[in-house]
């Protein structure tokens, strides 16, 4: 008999509503799991407790009065710390917002709230989600449940771990590099990226604009795909959220894939992929292969430019978007107010900064200044519209593309921390959904020991239904998600 | 100036123009009444900046652009962007500006237009660079002058306010050419129902300008109308009185000194911002359909220009007269009001350019700040018409109403200016001034002109009651028997 903690999200919300449990007595076993991992995993940077506490004895009360619960009764969400909650310190684990509590809730959190969900706390991530280990938080690191001694991935590098550890059944992640897609393989944990424009981005706080998505993490396709059915619809707060009708995901689940095309992008196994990478990943087609489908590499010469493009095109956009922390109105203000308003900023945001942070807003605002501008950032638009051209040309062909999502399994704290460039090429098959706006999802298909592998499935934009199909039907076939990490 | 031949003078204009008419800010949906508000009232999260808040397009704001565009002659783009313009300052929560741009693959909501003027009866082509939307920064208040003020206080109500920027090419070559421009330009902003250019701040202009060919100066915070001719005839003394030394004029940037009338260093060219304008991500890029712009076309108001033509085939008014009235929305309206409360134009006009207009513009007052109704005006010539009181005390009558107002027959019953028309009252009154006036009286006997002289000491005994027709018949009957009295 699995612990309460340990349940998917699908069977909570039908013990609650079967009333086989309550919300409270699961939601307190929740915490209790996270009294026992968290002093090693270290997922969260708050906890809500007692407002969780609360809020599932108001779903119990409903369900007394036989009132119809919501999709996701009960049922214990995580959220990564750069979506905004009401009245819930949203730090995006940068000491610029050690304090900052949001007036309002993300587009999301509302949603999940109007499905009767529970949310148990906010996670660890890299600061303003610039990593891809999270280890540039400003509350330190969180550690991979498979290892404690690895990291979890970034920059959703909590929401993994919470979700590998069982510290909760749902976790949100954002992606703007491959943030959620990262830390789901090196947890061995399932996490999607939609397309561009199929979540609202109301409420999260902005990295990379034009690149990033809110997206679902769970440990199963079966619960991605029935989070990402709530959390998905058009927002017109959201000016780039797009006019589509709202879709149940789960419906698409069919455990076939007979007449599916795969593409295998040669360039996804390029110099620095580990063999045990190639391996797995190309253990996994085959598998897809065995199950009804077909495949056939191929390659895109575009993509050489994909880690450039994506890197000048984030950091040019981040440059801005932090540029509002200046200590004024929230956020970290260093008690002195002797001096003029300009140094006063620069004071603020050179202690409210890390280094990486402060890194890549120098890299940004140089990619924008006069003289540099059309050599960058036009040319890394330019580039960005000759990627999305390649894919466009390959969906035509294939109904979805396949390759690793990492090119190495998850690697030792401090191990890359003070080479920001060999951390940056941790990116390099990710990047590209982002850029073109394509939906992928990462999906556990093995492991190089004891350390997970992850395997990307890419489709063309608003195709979530072929890519979680295959993502299902793999996972169905093989047993990597009933394993579990070694943390007691 | 010094018998020196004028050095050619070009200005160029760059205008702020808020849309006073919308009810909401640009990009939420805050109130966008912000005048004499409460400070920091009107304002959410999206208006502040706070982190995880997105822009939204207030579409009927391009309807107003797209109607000045129009009224302007411009091309409107088929597709336009919004760019972010970068720079720190505590008026801009965001540390940044949503605006538009021209270059670096943006496109402004239109450029290329022009727009005529009349200078000392001579027509002039202006050519308009571009028209384009962005938001409004916050307001900075000080304790007096700026450099002595011992803090600045933050107010974000005006920020985000829609503002139109119209840009002028250097066309203009005097400051009362600038001063005409100007004022076109309100009045046909006034007529789009767009801009009430009466409200304080809600239009403001930059102006930039060169002497005999030679380095540009930019003038920024010409925050009234009024003020526009006063600063560029300043800039332009110190411009010519460092030619005239040899010294070489700096490109710079001037701040104009509403108190002190005078123009200060406020950046020089090495502090000039880099404004690194890159693609607002925030906001897709807008279609405007060709029958979205023939639909607004449609809808287009009366313009000046026709209006002013109707005015003088109407109402026979002659051309300066018709211009000055349709020069202020306001005051176009009021006439035609008036017309329609008692058809005589003519005299309408004559009290309104004559008495209304220069005690309005000698006390530094909008028509919208006196108290004067057209009702009242109509009330007042209608007296004089009924022979109730005499055109003179209707010259004394109209200030009080301006300041009061006090219906015109109340301030005549109350004050006792009604017109002396008794025959017996005013010869009574003609005795008296004969008996005070001998030599005059003399003088009138041998040469009947000077009379007038006369018929100005009855009013002046009577304080301007008197009628003035009455009086002069009556002391020519009284000079007529002196004569037949003197002959016998």
């Amino acid at each position: 008999m699995p612990r309460l903690y340990q349940l998917a999200a699908k069977e909570v919300v039908e013990k609650v509503r079967d009333k086989e449990t309550t919300a409270e007595e699961y939601v307190s076993s929740i915490f209790e799991r996270i009294r026992e991992a968290e002093s090693r995993v270290h997922a969260f940077v708050t906890l809500i407790e007692d407002e969780a506490l609360q809020r599932a004895r108001e779903i119990d009360e409903k369900a007394s009065k036989g009132k119809t619960l919501g999709r996701l009764a009960g049922v214990a969400v995580a959220v990564k710390d750069s979506i905004c909650a009401k009245d819930v310190r949203t730090t995006c684990s940068s000491r610029m917002l050690e304090n900052f509590v949001p007036p309002y809730d993300a587009a999301v959190i509302e949603k999940i709230h109007m499905e009767d969900a529970v949310v148990i706390g906010k996670t660890n991530m890299d600061e303003f989600a610039m990593g891809s280990s999270t280890e540039t938080s400003f509350f330190g690191p969180t550690y991979n449940p498979w290892d404690l001694s690895r990291v979890p991935g970034g920059s959703s590098g909590g929401s993994g771990a919470a979700l590998a550890a069982d510290e909760t059944a749902l976790a949100f992640g954002a992606d703007t590099g491959g943030s959620i897609r990262c830390p789901a393989s090196y947890c061995s944990v399932v996490g999607i990226k939609p397309t561009y424009g199929l979540v609202s981005r109301y409420g999260l706080v902005a990295y990379a604009n034009s690149l990033e998505q809110i997206g679902p993490m769970a440990k199963s396709v079966y619960d991605c795909a029935l989070f990402l059915s709530v959390i998905a619809g058009y927002d017109p707060r959201d000016s780039t959220s797009v006019r589509m009708p709202p879709r149940d995901y789960t419906v698409f689940l069919k455990d076939d894939v007979e007449g599916f095309k795969i593409g295998v992008p040669k360039e996804f196994f390029g110099e620095g992929t580990s063999e045990d990478v190639e391996k797995r990943v190309w253990e996994a087609i085959y598998k897809l292969e065995d199950l009804g489908a077909s495949y056939e590499e191929v390659s895109f010469p575009s993509l050489e430019y994909a880690l450039s493009t994506y890197y000048i095109i984030a950091m040019s956009e981040a440059s801005s978007n932090l540029a509002r922390y200046d200590g004024l109105r929230y956020g970290y203000r260093i008690d002195r107010d002797d001096t003029d308003w300009s140094t006063v900023y620069s004071k603020n945001r050179r202690v409210g900064f890390g280094a990486e942070v402060r890194r890549r807003i120098l890299l940004g605002t140089y990619a924008l200044s006069a003289g540099y501008y059309s050599k960058y950032y036009l040319k890394a638009l330019k580039v960005r519209t000759l990627i999305r051209r390649d894919f466009e040309g390959a969906f035509r062909k294939f109904h979805v593309l396949i390759g690793p999502t990492m090119p190495i399994p998850p690697f030792k704290i401090g191990e890359k921390i003070q080479d920001p460039l060999a951390l940056y090429m941790c990116d390099i098959d990710t990047v590209p959904a982002n850029l073109a706006g394509l939906p992928a999802i990462s999906v556990p298909c093995g492991f190089a020991g004891s350390l997970p592998i992850g395997m990307q499935i890419m489709a063309a934009p608003f195709r979530e239904d072929l890519m979680l199909n295959v993502a299902y039907t793999f996972e169905k076939n093989t047993t990597y998600k009933d394993r579990k990490p070694p943390l007691k | 100036m010094n018998g020196m031949v004028m050095p050619e003078v070009k200005i160029g204009l760059e205008i702020h123009s808020q849309l006073t008419s919308l009810k909401t800010k640009l990009f939420c949906g805050c109130s966008s009444d912000y005048r004499g508000r409460d400070p920091n009232s009107l304002v959410c999260p999206v208006c502040l900046g706070v982190p995880g808040s997105l822009p939204v397009l207030n579409r009927k704001a391009v309807e107003g652009a797209i109607m000045a565009a129009l009224a302007l002659n411009c091309k409107i783009s088929e597709r336009m962007f919004f760019f972010r313009k970068n720079y720190y300052y505590p008026d801009m929560p965001k540390n940044f500006q949503i605006s538009q741009y021209d270059r670096a693959g943006g496109a402004p909501l239109a450029v290329d237009g022009h727009l005529h003027i009349e200078v000392d009866g001579k027509r002039k082509r202006v050519q308009i660079s571009r028209v384009h939307l962005e938001e409004d920064p916050g307001r900075l208040v000080h304790l007096g002058p700026i450099d002595q003020s011992p803090y600045t206080l933050v107010d974000y109500n005006r920020a985000g306010i829609a503002l139109l920027e119209i840009v002028t090419e250097p066309d203009l070559n005097s400051p009362k050419e600038a001063r005409i421009f100007l004022q076109r330009l309100r009045s046909i902003l006034e007529h789009l129902e767009i801009c009430d250019g009466s409200l304080e701040g809600a239009m403001r202009c930059d102006a930039n300008i060169s002497l005999a060919g030679g380095t540009r100066v930019e003038v920024k915070n010409i925050s009234s109308f009024k003020e526009v001719e006063r600063a560029l005839s300043f800039e332009i003394m110190r411009q010519e009185d460092m030619l005239e030394k040899g010294l070489a004029v700096e490109r710079e940037t001037r701040h104009w000194d509403e108190v002190r009338r005078i123009t200060i260093t406020l950046r020089t060219k090495e502090e000039e911002h880099d404004y690194r304008y890159f693609p607002e991500p925030d906001l897709v890029p807008i279609m405007i359909a060709e029958d979205f712009i023939e639909e607004v076309g449609a809808q287009m108001p009366e313009l000046p220009e026709a209006r002013t033509r109707r005015f003088m085939l109407k109402y026979d008014l002659p051309r300066y007269d018709a211009e000055v009235l349709v020069g202020v929305k306001a005051l176009a309206d009021f006439f035609e009001r008036c017309v329609e409360l008692y058809n005589k134009p003519k005299e309408i006009s004559n009290w309104m350019m004559s008495d209304l207009l220069r005690y309005l513009y000698e006390n530094n007052l909008e028509l919208s700040e006196s108290k004067i109704t057209p009702e009242h005006l109509v009330e007042m010539i209608q007296l004089i018409d009924e022979g109730v009181i005499s055109g003179k005390i209707g010259k004394q009558v109209l200030p009080k109403i301006v300041l009061t107002g006090q219906p015109p027959r109340q301030i005549v019953g109350e004050e006792g200016l009604i017109k002396i028309t008794s025959r017996e009252t005013l010869e009574r009154i003609v005795d008296q001034v004969f008996g005070e006036n001998p030599k005059a009286v003399e003088d009138a006997l041998v040469e009947e002109k000077t009379v007038h002289f006369l018929v100005g000491q009855i009013m002046k005994a009577t304080k301007g009651k008197a009628d003035p027709q009455l009086a002069n018949q009556i002391i020519l009957e009284r000079l007529r028997v002196m004569k037949a009295e003197g002959k016998r």
